[in-house]
């Protein structure tokens, strides 16, 4: 790697990895302290660097100056440094000889354990999923407030107000309570499949940043899985899930930076080692009794990654919608459920379930119905298209919606 | 928005038979229509089918086989939906696919303790 692609790199996983270790040391009231001295350290490694060049090895070059920030930080605030060594149980200690331990294992722990801390019931989704960002990935503030489409000064207030909230609750960096955890691990996954999301459909033209966000979502996902206490068949579910959407990473965004619809992606594209991979997590996941919605999000995932129309294709796809559904409602869910209906049981049955819908302000929703009636009634699908493109809001929806009404044979024009 | 129960009673000499293709059919459509309430965001509860075995207790600890002995129409199963009046209820009861087995659809609308 170029000296100008592998500092950003190294600083996003490596910032994370050195904050999620003292962050732990330190306990989570003073994570910014933590921050702090992660981003000090890259201060001075980007200066050093850029004099002297790289050093032979970056990473231990930064885990020495870490430690050696955080070792002065100690010295010179000997009642913090008191406090934690208390509270570490190392009371008996000498100052320098703390730990700060940044082997792989325990670089991987603090980060699972700081994965539970951040991803808390008690803030909000939208703290978590920025929190995460900052700490889990080592995103800039200015990175995050691009991937939400926002700006720093709000993105800074929301994560200061969660840090703040989390200090309220005392939440402690560690694993939470075995009888606990698949509760606690929920909010977790939950928060990784909305960052995985924000990446997958973000309105945000920064395609690189959108992959990103997903491969970090997966990162985060495959540590738990790859953590005996966290691999759970939720877990594998959700990993499946991602691992499917993102075999068609390349094939559904073109060079413009445009979405290209499922039906129109050069399937040469399509990733088979992430399909592999996303089928190994899926049987994984098929241990135990235990359907999630994740399990059924990526039953449904799997079926997409052949795009052969058969009949049992289709009444797999909405048996699982139907399934789905009943577990948790969501208007994109029904939307997806009535197309396979279409599929499955024609399109006169399909009608008849979409107009109960009524949801009057989803763009998608007439989409549909146009989509339904085309060939049914060709005069109501252009009427509910047009309808479509009144409430569509990006210029891809709208290009979308007026190629499907130019594609309809009308009276007039016979 | 009220929570009503849907009874589905059926006459137990009606309990669908035939060749695992058949019975899957039968499931499909019992799966096709509660996925339709649950896409309506009107599925409070899915609610079970229960068995086709029971027992009533009596005064005086007088215990008997099933409910069977004085009518011959038994619960299969229940569900919870919510609509907005006895009337949305009634018309999504409707559409269930027990009509079509010879059983029926009794609606009740649930007072929450």
């Amino acid at each position: 790697m170029e000296q100008q692609e592998l500092i950003p790199h190294l600083f996003r996983t490596e910032f994370s990895k050195i904050t999620a270790v003292l962050g732990k040391l330190f306990g989570f009231e003073h994570i910014e302290i933590a921050e702090d001295i992660a981003s000090d350290t890259f201060l001075l490694a980007s200066e050093t660097w850029s004099i002297k060049g790289l050093p032979e090895n970056p990473v231990a070059w930064l885990y020495t100056i870490a430690k050696n920030k955080a070792r002065d930080y100690l010295r010179r605030n000997k009642l913090f440094a008191e406090k934690i060594t208390t509270e570490i149980r190392y009371s008996n200690t000498e100052l320098h000889e703390i730990d700060i331990d940044l082997s792989d294992n325990n670089i991987i722990d603090s980060q699972l354990q700081m994965m539970f801390a951040i991803c808390h019931p008690s803030i909000p989704a939208e703290a978590q999923i920025g929190l995460s960002l900052r700490i889990l990935c080592g995103f800039g503030i200015e990175e995050i407030a691009n991937a939400f489409l926002s700006n720093k000064e709000t993105i800074n207030k929301r994560l200061t107000r969660a840090k703040g909230k989390l200090r309220e609750e005392n939440v402690k960096i560690a694993f939470p309570v075995s009888a606990e955890i698949d509760k606690r691990l929920e909010t977790v996954l939950t928060t990784l499949y909305l960052l995985f999301n924000e990446g997958y459909y973000s309105l945000s033209q920064n395609t690189s940043l959108r992959k990103e966000l997903c491969l970090e979502a997966m990162r985060l996902n495959y540590l738990l899985a790859a953590n005996e206490a966290t691999n759970k068949p939720m877990v594998n579910a959700l990993l499946a899930l991602m691992c499917f959407h993102a075999s068609r990473f390349e094939a559904r965004i073109n060079q413009h930076g445009e979405q290209v619809l499922y039906d129109d992606q050069d399937i040469n594209l399509w990733d088979n080692e992430l399909i592999k991979r996303g089928k190994y997590y899926l049987n994984a996941a098929a241990e135990g009794n235990e359907v999630s919605k994740y399990h059924l999000e990526a039953g449904i995932a799997w079926w997409h990654t052949n795009r052969n129309d058969t009949a049992e294709k289709w009444e797999g796809i909405l048996q699982l919608y139907n399934k789905l559904l009943i577990i948790e409602y969501s208007p994109m869910a029904a939307l997806n459920r009535t197309y396979a209906l279409a599929k499955a049981n024609g399109k006169p049955a399909a009608i008849a379930e979409a107009e109960k819908l009524k949801l009057v302000d989803n763009h998608l929703y007439y989409s549909l119905l146009g989509y339904l009636y085309t060939d049914v009634d060709n005069e109501k699908a252009v009427e509910h298209l047009k309808k479509a493109l009144e409430l569509a809001k990006s210029e891809t929806d709208k290009a979308t919606i007026e190629k499907n009404i130019n594609k309809i044979p009308t009276k007039t024009k016979i | 928005m009220k929570d009503f129960l849907l009874v589905y009673r059926n006459d137990f000499k009606n309990q669908p038979t035939g060749s695992p293709e058949e019975l899957q059919a039968v499931t499909k459509k019992w799966m096709d229509w509660i996925g339709g309430i649950a896409a309506q965001n009107k599925l409070t509860n899915q609610g079970n089918r229960l068995g086709s075995e029971g027992k009533v207790v009596r005064p005086n600890n007088v215990v008997t086989d099933g409910p069977y002995t004085e009518i011959k129409e038994l619960i299969g199963g229940y569900s919870i939906i919510n609509a907005e009046s006895y009337d949305e209820a009634v018309e999504i009861a409707k559409g269930c696919p027990i009509f079509e087995f010879g059983g029926n659809v009794e609606v009740r609308d649930i007072n929450p303790m």
